[in-house]
Order: structure tokens, then sequence, then C-alpha cells
């Protein structure tokens, strides 16, 4: 009896820390967006939002930010599938986690040494008889180095999609005809497709609003939404700004999760709450 | 059950001794205490020998935190959690803050030293007659470069930036007022014009100078500029001493036609609590010998004329740290624009990064 009473009381903490964590900072800036610099209530910061330097920057994003997962993409489903063959795979798939755990920026200030027209790489490619290149401040960089930080969470889930793979479905496959192209295009692929849609949305999202890689890497060549946002809270102090630029973020942010979460039994949970 | 009660019990136990440990810290070390006054500054902003000093000739205990922009800045003095007695805004942020009621008048009867500063570099437009600042350094805006890895190009003109020979080589900085003001002051424009027309000009010229841009990032730049990375860049005249100390290849000029003239200045936030440690600190700072060992330490210029004197001679006849007042005449103190105008400076700066390729 006391029991089925209390019951409730223990979703307190969950409602809790999403109606704080959560809801109210969504509300927040749902609420600033509508205000200008001198506090009056407007909706300038939507129109001011669809003029040509923010569709702009918003387009750029999408495109670094494809960039960036398809690359993760094409490196990762493979090194995941290579990693559930090996015979010690938790302690390989440990040392690719583990750089995931340094800073972010020190990874990044790392770069600036080792692309430098005086670093390593390029001393390498002088001995290799291709000779000195500008890499730093390129889109090569960029999408490089931003490849890097994100490919343990690409990963992750493809070689947990991988390795819970029942291999008699491969022999049966295999038993029935097909060749190994086929097996992965009609049993592997839509079996590991939810691992991959999980490993698209945490790679997508954050590299839609990427700041700091941008310039220490980039040199403000790529832009993308976060700069932006950075850029009206810290230094044009427009919180309105700011926010409407975040609505947006998070508006792509839910059409993403809506996309990638599709009808996968018992896989990502994400997204399907509403 | 009971386990769960007692695990918060101690949980709740233990937060509230970490709590009390805390406050005791706060009140032993920090803010609100008679003799001690919280000075915060800019990053390596001065010779820490100094507070030292301070503290022996006057018993008031110093505590010391930096921060690494204005902005950053007023928005903790804005929020009042800690106690600052002194802080050091540039000075475009001190117009800002004498708007938001921030800052407390200067009481000059404490300051005798205020003799000492150089009466050029007193009653600017951003605080007229001084009222709540006092400069503690001063700088210009320029552009460092390299000459051995150039072939002979120079830099009196801001023209020059756009020679066709010069693709790739020039590094910009991350900031909207001094990457539009070069436009600006390339057109013979104010660095303060307000003129949307004149925005626009000097917006569309620096789209010209994108081949030319290698990149536009902070206070990476210097070590760029050190190793040889990087040729030339728009940098603060400080930063270019930086620079030069440890390269000495590089050199710096401020154009021609005109540049930024800069100030950092000590103010007395209206969160003081200690106003009279306050006074005696800007007083200590504007010290002659003081003066000039801090410059000494710093690299940047001191606006202390008696300072001048303990100074290595070389040092202050070096025409590219201390202009001489002609070449001074050229050159403008920025104003606050206003938050609407520095927003419209922003979006034009965007605007350029967007076209950068």
């Amino acid at each position: 009896m006391n029991k089925r009473l209390l019951r409730p009381l223990y979703t307190v903490p969950y409602t809790a820390w999403i109606i704080l964590f959560v809801v109210a900072p969504i509300a927040l800036i749902l609420y600033y967006s509508f205000f200008d610099l001198t506090g009056h209530f407007t909706f300038d910061n939507y129109k001011n939002f669809f003029t040509s330097v923010y569709l702009k920057l918003t387009i750029s994003s999408f495109w670094y930010a494809f960039l960036i997962t398809l690359f993760s993409l094409l490196f990762a489903y493979p090194t995941a599938y290579f990693l559930t063959k090996t015979k010690h795979k938790q302690l390989w798939l440990l040392l690719i986690i583990i750089p995931s755990w340094i800073n972010l920026l020190l990874k990044t200030y790392a770069f600036i040494g080792l692309f430098g027209l005086y670093g390593p790489v390029n001393a390498f490619l002088e001995v290799m008889g291709i000779g000195q290149q500008q890499l730093l401040f390129t889109d090569f960089s960029f999408v490089f180095v931003s490849v890097y930080i994100f490919i343990p969470f690409m990963i992750l889930p493809i070689f947990n999609a991988l390795d819970k793979l029942n291999p008699t479905l491969i022999d049966a496959s295999r038993d029935l005809g097909a060749n190994a192209w086929t097996t992965f295009r009609r049993v592997v692929w839509p079996l590991t497709l939810h691992g991959v849609k999980s490993g698209i949305q945490v790679v997508f999202i954050p590299a839609l609003s990427l700041f700091m890689i941008t310039r220490l890497i980039a040199g403000n060549k790529v832009i993308t939404l976060g700069t932006a946002i950075e850029q009206q809270f810290l230094v044009t102090q427009n919180w309105g700004m700011g926010s409407t630029i975040a609505v947006f973020l998070i508006l792509f942010m839910f059409i993403i999760m809506l996309i990638t979460s599709g009808s996968e039994r018992g896989t990502t949970t994400n997204g399907k709450i509403k | 059950m009971k386990e769960i009660v007692r695990g918060a019990a101690v949980i709740i136990l233990v937060s509230a001794i970490l709590l009390f440990v805390n406050a005791k810290l706060n009140e032993g070390g920090g803010s609100g205490g008679k003799n001690t006054i919280t000075v915060y500054n800019w990053g390596e902003y001065i010779d820490p020998d100094l507070l030292k000093q301070f503290e022996q000739e006057t018993g008031i205990k110093v505590i010391y935190e930096t921060f690494d922009s204005n902005e950053g800045m007023m928005g903790k003095i804005e929020q009042g959690g800690t106690s600052y007695d002194i802080s050091m805004p540039s000075e475009y942020m001190v117009e800002m803050m004498t708007e938001k009621d921030l800052l407390l008048p200067l009481d000059y009867s404490k300051i005798p030293n205020v003799k000492n500063i150089d009466p050029y570099f007193l009653d600017l437009p951003f605080d007229p007659g001084n009222e709540y600042s006092l400069p503690y350094f001063w700088g210009t805006v320029g552009i460092a470069f390299n000459p051995t890895l150039l072939d002979g190009q120079t830099f009196e003109s801001w023209d020059k930036l756009w020679d066709p020979s010069l693709t790739q080589q020039v590094v910009l900085v991350d900031s909207a007022r001094e990457t539009i003001g070069m436009g600006l002051n390339s057109l013979g424009y104010s660095l303060n014009s307000t003129n949307l027309d004149e925005l626009r000009q000097a917006t569309d010229k620096l789209k010209k100078l994108s081949p030319n841009v290698k990149a536009v990032i902070g206070d990476e730049v210097t070590q760029l500029m050190v190793n040889g990375e990087a040729a030339i860049s728009l940098t603060w005249s400080g930063q270019a001493a930086d620079m030069m100390y440890e390269n000495e290849d590089i050199d710096y000029i401020v154009p021609e036609e005109g540049s930024n003239l800069w100030f950092d200045n000590m103010v007395i936030p209206r969160t003081a609590s200690n106003i009279e440690g306050a006074h005696a600190f800007i007083n200590f700072m504007l010290d002659a010998e003081v003066a000039a060992q801090n410059a000494d330490y710093v690299g940047y210029s001191t606006p202390n004329m008696a300072a001048l004197e303990f100074m290595d001679p070389e040092v202050i006849e070096d025409e590219r740290f201390y202009p001489d007042e002609e070449t001074r005449s050229h050159l403008e103190v920025y104003r606050n624009l206003g938050l609407e105008m520095l927003g419209h400076y922003n979006e034009l700066f965007l605007e350029f990064k967007m076209d950068m390729k």
C-alpha cells in the first residue's frame, strides 16, 4: 500500500530536472527572443534572421555540419566494423574513446601546432616531395579537426549496433546465396541503421553550433550559427537576437531528431517523447 | 527506505559543511574586509612585485583577479557578486559603465599623484574632467609585419594591405570595431562613424581585401607572428611589443591616414567596499617610479609623464610606441556608439567574414 503511494514521489527528481534544466531554459530563450535591445516586445529579431546574412550563415552551417557528419560516418563505419572483428574489442574501443576525454580546446590548440607551416605535417609533406602547404585556416583543416573530435561519438553507437548483430543472420544470408555486398546491403546495414542514426544525431547537431574551432582552425573563414550566437551575447550584448538564432538552432535540432528517429523498434528513444 | 533517508541526511550535512567552509574562506580572504582591496584587471597587466610593495607600504592586502574582455568584466560588476574595489576598463567601456551608473566618482584630494599624468591624456571626451577614471596604459592600433617574409613592402598607408602581391598574408583581429575601423580609416572616415553609407563603403572595401586575408583570429596571432607563420597582422601596439620582444625581425607601424588611440583606465566600481584603499591603490600606481617599473614589466606605453625619467631612453624615444604629438593628432579615441550601432558594426563584420571565400 505504502509503496504504491510513494511511487509518484520517485518521479519528482526526474520531473524537477527536466523542468529546471530543459523546459525552463528553452522557455527563457523563447521569451528573450521577442525583445529588442531596449527591452521592448518585438518581432524584429525574427525578421532580421531572414535577411541575407543570417540565411547564408544557416546554409553554410548546414553544409559544414553535413560534411563533418558524412566524413565521420565514412570513417566510423568501417572502423566500428573491424573493431567488432578484433580479439580485444573492448580494449580497442577504449583506446578510441580515451581521446574524447581530453578537453576540446587542448586538442584544437595541438592542431594549430601540427598543421602550422613549420609543423610536423608540413615537414612530412616536404620529405614526401609534395612541398609545404597552407593547411591551417582552410576548409580541409576545419573538417579534418572536427571529424577527429566527433568521430568517437559516431563509432560508439555503430559499434554497439554491429556488436549486437546476430552473426547467424549473416551466415544465413550467405547460405541463401547472397554475396558479401548483398549481405551488407540487405542484412547488416538495415540492422545497424539505428546505430548510424544515433551517430548522425550526436555528430550533426553539435557540428551545427561549433564555435572556437571556427576561429582557431578555420581563422573565421568558416562561420557557424554557434559563432553568431556567441557574438550576439558576448560582444553585441543583443540577447534578443542571440536567443532568436538559438530558437532556430533548437528548431533545426528537432527537425533532425524527427528525421533520424524513424520507426526502428526499441532503438533511439530520443525525439520520440513527443 | 531508511538507507535513502540516511543517505540524504549525509548529503545535506556534507553540503552544509561545505557551504559553511566556503563562507568562512571568503570572509577571511576576500571581499569586504577593512584592510583588503580587490583589484580586477586584465591578465598579465601588472608587475606582481608592485602588488607586494603596495601591501608593505600601506598594510592593505590585495586580492587580484583577472578578466579577458571588457564586456565580461562589466557583466560581473553589474551582477555585483564580488566587491571589486578597482577595475581597468577601456575607454568606451568607461563611457558605458558611466551611463549605467556603475562607477564611483574619484576623490582627487586622495590622489595627489595625478599631477604626474601627461595633461594630453586627461580630460578626454569619454570621461570629461576625469570624474570617474584615470589612464593606466595607452596604445595604438597598427600593423605588425615581418620584413624578412616580405619583398620590401611597407605599410605607411592602410591601402598597402590591398596590394595584390600579398595574397593570403594578412591576419586580421576578430573584433568588429578594429577591423571595420581599418576599412573606415583607409577611406579617410572617422573610426566612430555612425553614417550607414560610410560603413557600407568600408565593408565593401574590406570585402575586396578578402583574397589577402589569411585568417581572422584573436590572441593566437602573437604565436603565429613570432614563429614566422604569418607575415602581417592588424594588432594593438602592446601585442606588437610582445611579438617584437620574442622575434626581433618584426616591426610595427601606425599608418598615416590615422588609427585608434586607446586607453585602459583605473576606475572604482560601485561595488567597492574599501573606497579609501582603492584611492590609495590608484595613487600608488601613479607614483613615477612605480609607473616606470610597471611600464617596463608590461611593455605598454605609460601616460605617466614623470615616470618617463626613470625609463630606458631607448624605449621612450621609440616613435612606434611613444608617437609624437603630430602622429597622435591623426589618432582617434573610440566613443561608445550605443548598443544598436555596435550591433550594426558586428553585423557588417559578420557579413565580411561570411564573404571571405
